[in-house]
C-alpha cells in the first residue's frame, strides 16, 4: 500500500517540476552581451518581460573570443547573442548562429540599408545579424585643456601634451588607429612598419593604457589627460551622464567605425522570444530611453536616431554626412592578424618601459 | 620493538587518516586537478573547448624563447620582485623587531592590528586608494603642497615606484608576521649575555639576532617574491606606461586574446624559473638559517 503511494507520489512531483521547468524554459530569454550595455539595462528588462511574458536571464563576455566559445560549448543555452559585425562571418561559418526571419520584426524595415545589406551580415541572402547600434573609436579631449577643439589626429603626438595622453589597451585597435594616422585602410594594412615607426613615437607620450570607461572618466575628473583614443557612446555617456568636460573629436584623417548586431544561436529553445527581444532592442521607444538615461552608441534603426532631440550628439555629431565620409567600418580579421597584431602591440609595451 | 614500533606508526597513520582526508581531497580536486588540466593547455595547439581541431605542440614553450619580449619581461619581474623583497624587509624588519623585543602588552597589540589591518581590506581597494593618494592632485600631493612653504609637485602615479609602494604596503605584513615570530623566541639572556660580554649594539644585531632570527627572514622573503614574480594587478593599475610585466602578459594571454595554452606555458615557465631560483638559494639561505 505505502510503496504505489510512494511512487505516485514521486511520480506526480516529478511531473509537476518537469512541467514547470519546461513551463519556465519556454518563457526564458537567454541573452549574452558585454556587461551594462543596454540589453541587461533593469528598466528594459522589466518592461520587456511585462509586455511580452517572457523572463530574461542575462550572461556576459569579456572579449569576443570568449563569447564565441562560450556559444560553441553551451549548445542550446542562449537565444540571443551581441555578436560584434566583424566576427559574425566566423559565428556563421561555424554554423553557430541561425539565419534570423526578419519578417517577424516589425521594426527591421526601419534599419538604415546600408547597415542591414551589410555584407558582413547577411550571407546568400539570409540575416544572420539584425544592426543594433554603432560606433565610432575616435578621439576624446577634456575640454579643460583645449580652447578650441583639434581636428588632426597628429594632436596626440604634439609634445605640449607629453605624459597626459591615453590609448586603449587593445593590440587591434592600436593597430587600426595606427593605420589611420600614417593615412592607410585600417582593413587592408600594407605598410606595417610605418605602422610600427608611427606608434613608436607615441608610446613616450602616453600616460597609461586604459581599458574601461571608469579608467578614462576618472582620469578627465581629476584632470590628469589632455586627449585619448575613446569610444563615441562612452564620450557621450561621459558628457551626458557623468557632466565631464569631455567632448568627441572626429579627426579629419578619419575614425574606426564599428557596427554591433544582434544574431540566435543555432539550438535556440525559444527563437520566438528571441525575436521579440531583438525586436525590442531595435524599437525607438527603448532607444530613447537608454540615450536618455545612459547614454548610448548611434541605432541602426533610422526612427529611433530621428526620434532623438535635433541637438543630440548622436544625430548632430555622428549623423553628420561629413563625419559619415570619413570612418571606416571594421572588416573581419584573421586569427593570424590578430596574433601579429598582439605581438607588435606587445613589443612597443615593452620597448617604451 | 621495531615490529611494534612499525605497527604502532601504522595504526597511527590510520587513526590520523579521518584527520588528514578532507585536506588531501581538497588540495586534489582544487589545486592538483585544475594544474594538471592546464599543464595539458599548455601542450596543445588550441583549446578543446574551442571546437576547432587540436593537437600537441611544443610550440607554446617555443614562443618563449623565440621572441625576446618575454625574457626582458620575466628578467624585469624579478627584479620587481627582487626590490619588493628587499624594500620589505627594510621596512618590516625593524618593526617587528620592536613588536617583539620593545613594545609589551596593550600598545603591542594595537602595533600588532595596525600591521595586520591591510590583510583585512580586499586587495583591489587597496590598490585604488594608492591610486587616490599617488596621482598629481591627490591626497598626497595636495597634503604637503598645504604644509610645505614651496611647490612641489607629486605625481607618482602611473610609474615604477607607484608599483614598488603598493606591493610592498600589500606584502610587508608576511615580512612582520614571519620576523616577529623567531624574534620573539629569541631569548633576552642571549643579547644580555653578548653585551654584557662587550659587544656593542651593532655587534648584538650582527652576531646574535639576525642569525638567530635568519628562518623568519629567510621565510618572509619567500613569501614575498614568489606572487610579487607573477603579480599582475598592482603593475596594471598602478604601473601605467611602465606597467608591462610578465605577469601582465599571461593575464592578457587568458584574459584578452583567449590564447589558454600560450599563458599556461608562460605560466609553467615562470613557476619553473621560480623553483630554480629557490632551489639555487636554498643551500646558502640553509647554511645563513
Amino acid at each position: 500500500m505505502r510503496m504505489p503511494r510512494l511512487t505516485a507520489l514521486l511520480t506526480a512531483t516529478a511531473v509537476f517540476t518537469t512541467a514547470l521547468t519546461l513551463a519556465a524554459n519556454a518563457a526564458e530569454v537567454h541573452v549574452l552581451n558585454w556587461k551594462g550595455y543596454g540589453a541587461d539595462e533593469p528598466w528594459a528588462v522589466e518592461a520587456f518581460e511585462k509586455a511580452t511574458g517572457n523572463k530574461v536571464v542575462n550572461d556576459f563576455f569579456n572579449s569576443e573570443q570568449e563569447m564565441l566559445t562560450k556559444i560553441r560549448t553551451n549548445p542550446g543555452l542562449y537565444d540571443v547573442v551581441m555578436i560584434n559585425a566583424a566576427f559574425n562571418d566566423q559565428a556563421m561559418a561555424e554554423k553557430l548562429i541561425q539565419p534570423i526571419d526578419t519578417s517577424k520584426l516589425s521594426n527591421y524595415a526601419d534599419i538604415s540599408k546600408d547597415k542591414a545589406s551589410s555584407p558582413m551580415l547577411a550571407h546568400d541572402g539570409k540575416v544572420y545579424g539584425v544592426p543594433w547600434v554603432w560606433g565610432l573609436t575616435a578621439l576624446a579631449i577634456n575640454e579643460k585643456s583645449f580652447d578650441k577643439p583639434p581636428t588632426s589626429i597628429a594632436e596626440m603626438w604634439d609634445p605640449a601634451h607629453k605624459g597626459r595622453v591615453v590609448i586603449r589597451d587593445d593590440a587591434v585597435e592600436a593597430v587600426q588607429f595606427g593605420a589611420i594616422a600614417t593615412g592607410q585602410n585600417i582593413n587592408d594594412i600594407k605598410d606595417m612598419d610605418a605602422v610600427k615607426t608611427k606608434l613608436t613615437s607615441l608610446m613616450p607620450q602616453i600616460k597609461t593604457f586604459w581599458s574601461s570607461e571608469n579608467d578614462w572618466n576618472q582620469m578627465v575628473a581629476s584632470n590628469q589627460i589632455d586627449i585619448g583614443t575613446y569610444w563615441s557612446g562612452s564620450a557621450d555617456r561621459a558628457k551626458t551622464h557623468f557632466k565631464l568636460p569631455v567632448s568627441l573629436v572626429v579627426p579629419q584623417e578619419g575614425a574606426v567605425a564599428w557596427l554591433d548586431a544582434f544574431s540566435i544561436p543555432v539550438g535556440s529553445k525559444n527563437v520566438e522570444g528571441a525575436q521579440a527581444f531583438i525586436n525590442w532592442m531595435i524599437d525607438p521607444k527603448f532607444y530613447v530611453e537608454w540615450v536618455t538615461k545612459v547614454g548610448a552608441p548611434v541605432s541602426a534603426n533610422t526612427k529611433a536616431v530621428d526620434a532623438l532631440p535635433e541637438d543630440s550628439f548622436n544625430r548632430k555629431v555622428m549623423g553628420d554626412p561629413e563625419v559619415a565620409k570619413r570612418i571606416q567600418f571594421q572588416a573581419p580579421i584573421t586569427d593570424a592578424q590578430r596574433e601579429a597584431y598582439l605581438a607588435l602591440w606587445q613589443q612597443l609595451k615593452v620597448d617604451v618601459k | 620493538m621495531a615490529v611494534q614500533g612499525a605497527v604502532a606508526s601504522r595504526s597511527g597513520l590510520r587513526s590520523a587518516l579521518p584527520l588528514l582526508a578532507p585536506a588531501y581531497l581538497w588540495l586534489t580536486v582544487a589545486i592538483f586537478l585544475p594544474l594538471s588540466a592546464m599543464v595539458f593547455f599548455s601542450f596543445m595547439t588550441d583549446l578543446p573547448l574551442s571546437g576547432k581541431p587540436w593537437e600537441f605542440t611544443l610550440g607554446n614553450y617555443a614562443a618563449f624563447f623565440s621572441q625576446s619580449l618575454y625574457l626582458t619581461l620575466l628578467l624585469a619581474s624579478l627584479r620587481l620582485g627582487l626590490e619588493v623583497t628587499l624594500w620589505c624587509v627594510v621596512i618590516g624588519y625593524p618593526a617587528a623587531y620592536v613588536l617583539a623585543k620593545v613594545l609589551k602588552g596593550r600598545s603591542r597589540e594595537a602595533i600588532f592590528l595596525l600591521v595586520i589591518l591591510p590583510f583585512w581590506s580586499n586587495g583591489l581597494v587597496r590598490i585604488f586608494s594608492w591610486a587616490m593618494v599617488l596621482r598629481e592632485g591627490g591626497i598626497l600631493d595636495t597634503a604637503l603642497n598645504a604644509v610645505l612653504p614651496f611647490k612641489i609637485n607629486i605625481d607618482l602615479m602611473y610609474s615604477y615606484p607607484a608599483v614598488i609602494i603598493g606591493l610592498v604596503h600589500s606584502y610587508v605584513p608576511y615580512m612582520v608576521l614571519t620576523c616577529y615570530l623567531t624574534l620573539q623566541a629569541i631569548d633576552d639572556s642571549l643579547i644580555e649575555a653578548g653585551r654584557s660580554l662587550g659587544a656593542s649594539r651593532l655587534q648584538v644585531l650582527k652576531r646574535v639576532i639576525i642569525p638567530l632570527s635568519m628562518p623568519g627572514l629567510v621565510a618572509g622573503a619567500a613569501l614575498i617574491f614568489v606572487p610579487v614574480v607573477g603579480s599582475f594587478m598592482e603593475p596594471r593599475i598602478l604601473g601605467g606606461r611602465t606597467g608591462t610585466f610578465y605577469g601582465t602578459v599571461i593575464e592578457d594571454q587568458f584574459v584578452a586574446v583567449f590564447n589558454w595554452p600560450l599563458g599556461a606555458a608562460l605560466s609553467f615557465i615562470l613557476l619553473a624559473v621560480v623553483l630554480v631560483i629557490l632551489a639555487v638559494a636554498s643551500p646558502v639561505l640553509k647554511r645563513a638559517a
